[in-house]
């Protein structure tokens, strides 16, 4: 357990960095890819909720820290993601192949829904059609271009646990 | 509970002043990551180099002469080492600006790269690598050798925040350097607030206005160039002209950032 917090907050950290450094400097119609949203899903996927809601808080305050934004907002969304695609991953998705494309499409569009509501009550200059009808549809394709290395790296660092339930024949 | 968490930090960080406990704990965390992103922003800076090459390339295509000039600059670049060149050329650019006859009196300068960038859909904003302890405050001008860029809007200890020119928040007042009408050049797009008795036409520089009334005075310097009008219009109803510009300075390509610091601080 500890060995797999050691890993997140080390994967989650270098996606922050070179989310701030390098990925927000890509700009196609103000989208941008979010490693770190697409990180912290395939964690959260691997790990499940308390997992997936810590490390969305940690990130989302390195990243806030990095960017010199008030701090909590990118926290706040993060924490839920993670929360509820950990949610996802203990119920039902865990083991099924689409279940990481589905869960960075779903998260990446309430993602931009949040931020943008978070914004708009902080009261950012945020425009809706900017965020969900030129930026969203590049980011989605953005970040499902990443989940396929990004889950299939995570994937490695966070094996499942072994259950310890192993087939038998009843006999007799 | 990390959500609750998280609302309070949000309302923590929003009410207090920026010289609170919470931005003093980030301004830390700040000066704690910097190595980290000098560090990530060194090693992606070639590639970004070459990003910015070949995205060039296909913008110059719809471009005129002056932009083809540039694009043939670039290909003579691309045999020497894209990343030294590009930075040695940046570089030389703002040396040759702050000892131009343009640089404006009274005030020092911190040359400092551009580190991190906020998300394009919210803010026009950037993350420099300098800060309070290079003596950068909250609204000091900051330039290029081509113009106006922006302005400081948050400083932590040893990084800032910027608000560029395109930024929706900034307005700069401006005067057309050749007819001295006087306007509001608002998020680097629109010269606003410029009456219908004033002659502006297309093709007219606009410059800093840089007044002074009483006690108040603009925080930036007059005649920094912002940008070129490309376009004039009004009509009967609108009491004031409606004018287009094209800022100077290609946001696309930034990488270090000169910040005016006044002397008389």
């Amino acid at each position: 357990m500890i060995a797999d917090i050691g890993k997140g907050a080390a994967v989650l950290f270098v996606a922050a960095i070179l989310q701030v450094t390098l990925l927000s400097q890509i700009d196609v119609f103000h989208g941008a890819p979010d490693l770190v949203l697409v990180t912290l899903v395939a964690v959260a996927l691997l790990r499940g909720t308390i997992f997936g809601a810590a490390a969305g808080f940690g990130a989302g305050l390195v990243v806030d820290t990095a960017t010199l934004q008030t701090l909590g907002v990118t926290s706040l969304l993060l924490t839920i993601a993670g929360y509820w695609i950990g949610r996802y991953g203990e119920t039902t998705g865990r083991d099924r192949s689409h279940a990481p494309f589905l869960s960075v499409a779903v998260v990446t569009l309430l993602y931009s829904l949040g931020a943008l509501i978070l914004h708009y009550m902080l009261g950012d200059p945020a425009s809706a059609s900017r965020v969900l009808l030129d930026a969203f549809p590049f980011e989605l394709i953005f970040n499902l271009i990443l989940t396929l290395p990004v889950y299939a790296l995570c994937r490695r660092l966070f094996r499942p646990p072994p259950t310890g339930l192993e087939e038998v024949q009843l006999l007799g | 509970m990390l959500v609750l968490l998280s609302i309070a930090l949000i309302t923590i960080y929003f009410r207090e002043s920026s010289g609170g406990g919470l931005h003093q704990v980030q301004s830390a965390g700040s000066t704690v990551l910097r190595p980290f992103e000098v560090a990530a922003d060194r090693v992606s800076r070639p590639f970004r180099d070459a990003y910015g090459y070949f995205a060039g390339l296909v913008h110059a295509k719809s471009e005129n002469n002056r932009l083809r000039q540039e694009v043939a600059k670039l290909r003579q670049s691309e045999t020497l080492n894209l990343a030294a060149a590009s930075e040695n050329a940046d570089l030389r650019s703002k040396l040759h600006f702050v000892s131009s006859p343009s640089y404006p009196k009274g005030f020092d300068y911190v040359t400092a790269p551009i580190i991190a960038q906020v998300p394009a859909a919210y803010e026009q904003q950037v993350t420099i690598d300098a800060g309070s302890i290079s003596g950068i405050r909250q609204f000091d001008p900051v330039v290029t050798g081509e113009g106006l860029v922006g302005t400081v809007v948050r400083v932590a200890r040893n990084v800032s925040l910027v608000a560029l020119l395109t930024d929706d928040t900034t307005s700069v007042s401006a005067i057309d350097a050749n007819t001295r009408a006087q306007g509001v050049v608002k998020a680097g797009a629109s010269f606003d607030h410029v009456g219908k008795d004033q002659r502006v036409e297309q093709g007219d520089e606009l410059v800093t206005a840089g007044w002074k009334d009483g006690g108040l005075a603009s925080i930036y310097p007059p005649g920094i160039p912002i940008g070129r009008v490309t376009s004039v219009g009004q009509n009967e109803v609108d009491l004031y002209k409606h004018v287009q510009l094209q800022p100077f300075v290609n946001f696309e390509t930034l990488s270090s950032l000169v910040v005016l610091i006044p002397k008389s601080r």
